[in-house]
């Protein structure tokens, strides 16, 4: 009896072994096939994204860099895929490094790391991996000739969408919720709170951060806290924490559709996200946003890249000048004061008569 | 001996259910489940560098799966295992910050000493509360695990950096990172810690199966009114059981702070690692070698999972499912034995 076990046992490790085996097999026939697949196509440009833990369907960040590598690829025939563009996407901070090193085995020409939590790993496997083109979007690698460094300058864009909520409060009271507090977030937060004090002195801003950006409960549960103490407009630069704000702004709209309850969107165009329908009628939550042009850059520098032209250890900083960063065109909920008065700050901006600070002057 | 094999035969059999699982399901959803297990072989063996991350993610596996099994063969479940590695990885970090000077024999064991101490707190409070209030050890680790997470996210930003979200990189002398393994494994991230796990199963092993110390705990396990009875000190061994547990976390931490990422940073949710601790325990049956092969498959399914959306088009949340798949199988154990046992039956005629 017990020797019948055994051999039932054994027969399963035999079972497993087989299939891993045939696994291993596998294995290198792949490999074989991956070198012949790319020695045809030499010629072809390719890149790839790395995500962070957002993914690329965050419906913010992440979502707009992918966009922009859609439209590079659709511009220069390219399909997805590892000999085209393709996006690999992390699922914890561990992952990076992991992601990293897929794309540069992949034989991408050049690789984006989307967020500033990639920089210690692009950093670091940039040094390794001196023959591969590495980007980052969103902070700063420097000293390293094969990565070029792309952020924005979201003080001026959150600048303008404040002088929007500065216009249009009816309470005087505005709400401004954060990711995790950092400078980055701090850009968006000093931008925004210096561009409603310059329309509307007497607004009080009152800034929160979530901790996460990953967590639509937390957001909504800031942003029911904000609307109920009398806030009526939020912007929020909190990525996936920044859906519980719309959420709530919603919910808030379908219980009395006559409350003036307002979201700035931020990254890209959110107007989608504010749609909802009271008794029948279409209305929108979403005020305006501040768009942050991540496929603009992540196009430019590949094609950039494409033309041997890549501006390898450089940090280019993209501004209201070149589109980089600007109001949404979305302006149903705009009144014309405000569309006015945005054009009027957009050109002080560029001309450098206005400063626009870069953090809350709260710090 | 008969009993030995169905302990083995109920992992080994969840684990090829599981995969066949996965298998329908991608059959189901229009993938290819051929092409969809060669990207996750490839991923986490295909070649040196991925069975270089394969290796570095059991690290941290090994560590909770043998934290939580320890404190189970005391008849304890310690879900704390995630909060007492956020702990252990914040005191070795800071301990590999602040010291510049120290001899990297003193330092790098120290700091490793520093995480070991701060789980053991960790796992000290929910035993201390077992073992003289009754309060149920599941309920205390579960609050420590969100007080850990906070506390950790605090010192963070206010203490150890200046209003950072991430703190410097630890001293040379406190790393754990190895450029031999980095070299044969074409930069992987894999570190000394992978001997440091190893020897800790060994340590696991010998402590539960060759001590009376060991004896005792896992009698406390079994039973503990007959362990009282027999002159056993039962709430000394339920104190020191989740000790030892957390620090066998609180050194998971410090693989992922002195090795893995080399600082801490601001976590905005659970790093999974120690929950998945559980998993692995379950799955090597809460011994020592089980927990050591449990954690290298799940550090091949999460590696390998990284990378099978580009190399064969199948989303990555497969392999969670998978995952989640073995657990049910392994939990429901009963259903495999019994048919194992039919299985016998029927041969037997």
């Amino acid at each position: 009896m017990e020797k019948r076990k055994f051999g039932f046992a054994m027969s399963v490790v035999l079972a497993a072994g087989t299939i891993l085996g045939a696994c291993g097999g596998g294995a290198e026939e792949e490999t074989t096939d991956n070198a012949g697949g790319s020695g045809e196509e030499t010629d072809k440009f390719t890149v790839a994204m790395v995500t962070d833990v957002g993914g690329v369907d965050d419906k913010s960040f992440n979502q707009s860099a992918w966009e922009g590598l859609q439209a590079f690829g659709e511009e220069n025939g390219l399909e997805k895929g590892t000999d085209g563009f393709d996006y690999i996407q992390s699922k914890s901070d561990a992952d990076y490094k992991t992601n990293l090193n897929t794309a540069v085995r992949n034989e991408f020409d050049l690789t984006y790391g989307i967020g500033y939590k990639l920089k210690p790993a692009i950093e670091e496997v940039a040094k390794q991996r001196t023959e591969s083109k590495f980007a980052i979007v969103d902070d700063v690698v420097e000293g390293l000739d094969n990565v070029t460094s792309i952020t924005f300058k979201e003080h001026e864009g959150s600048f303008l969408v404040g002088v929007v909520a500065g216009l249009q409060t009816t309470t005087n009271k505005i709400g401004f919720i954060g990711g995790i507090e950092s400078d980055l977030i701090n850009k968006f937060a000093g931008g925004f709170e210096a561009g409603v004090k310059a329309v509307n002195p007497d607004a009080d801003v009152t800034i929160e951060f979530a901790g996460a950006f990953d967590k639509a409960d937390k957001g909504q549960q800031m942003a029911s806290a904000m609307y109920s103490s009398g806030i009526d407009i939020i912007y929020h630069a909190a990525g996936g924490t920044g859906n519980g704000v719309f959420a709530e702004a919603k919910s808030l709209k379908e219980t009395d559709p006559e409350k003036e309850v307002w979201v700035i969107g931020v990254d890209r165009d959110q107007v989608e996200e504010g749609k909802v329908t009271v008794n029948g009628e279409e209305m929108n939550v979403t005020l305006t946003s501040m768009v942050k042009r991540v496929d603009l850059a992540v196009q430019d520098v590949a094609t950039k890249a494409m033309n041997d032209e890549f501006p390898g250890g450089e940090v280019i900083e993209y501004g209201l000048e070149a589109d980089g960063v600007s109001i949404a065109p979305s302006q149903d909920n705009l009144s014309e004061e405000s569309i006015a008065a945005v054009e009027e700050w957009t050109e002080k901006i560029k001309n450098g008569e206005v400063e626009v600070p870069t953090a809350p002057s709260g710090n | 001996m008969s009993k030995k094999w169905t302990v083995l035969a109920v992992p080994v059999i969840s684990v090829l259910l599981g995969l066949l699982a996965g298998a329908v399901i991608m059959l189901v959803s229009g993938n290819n489940p051929a092409a969809g297990y060669m990207a996750l072989w490839n991923g986490a063996f295909g070649d040196t560098f991925y069975t270089g991350e394969t290796l570095r993610q059991m690290t941290p596996y090994i560590f909770a799966g043998l934290a939580v099994a320890f404190a189970f063969r005391t008849g304890l479940f310690n879900i704390g295992v995630e909060g007492q590695l956020l702990v252990g990885w914040l005191a070795s970090v800071w301990v590999g910050v602040a010291f510049t000077d120290l001899p990297k024999v003193i330092h790098l064991p120290m700091a490793i000493g520093a995480g070991a101490l701060a789980g053991a707190l960790w796992g000290f409070i929910p035993g201390f509360l077992k073992a003289r209030l009754r309060v149920h050890e599941v309920i205390v680790t579960i609050m420590m695990n969100y007080t850990a997470l906070h506390v950790t996210n605090h010192f963070i930003r206010n203490v150890i950096s200046d209003g950072s979200d991430a703190t410097d990189v630890v001293n040379e002398t406190a790393s754990l990172r190895s450029p031999f393994l980095e070299n044969i494994t074409d930069f992987s991230s894999l570190h000394n810690g992978l001997y440091l796990a190893v020897l800790a199963a060994i340590i696991m092993w010998f402590l539960l199966e060759k001590t009376t110390l060991g004896y005792e705990l896992r009698a406390v396990g079994y039973n503990q009114h007959a362990s009282e009875y027999a002159g056993m000190n039962v709430n000394r061994n339920i104190v020191l059981s989740m000790v030892i547990s957390g620090a066998f976390a609180g050194i998971g931490g410090s693989m992922q702070g002195l090795g893995t990422f080399g600082n801490m940073f601001i976590n905005s949710g659970f790093s999974g690692i120690g929950f998945d601790g559980i998993a692995v325990a379950l799955l090597g049956g809460n011994t020592a070698i089980g927990v050591v092969l449990a954690a290298l498959l799940f550090g091949a399914l999460k590696v390998g999972s990284l990378n099978m959306p580009i190399e064969s088009g199948v989303p990555n949340e497969l392999v969670e499912i998978v995952i989640a798949l073995i657990i049910f199988f392994v939990a429901s154990s009963y259903m495999i034995t019994w048919l194992l046992s039919r299985f016998k039956k029927k041969e037997a005629k």
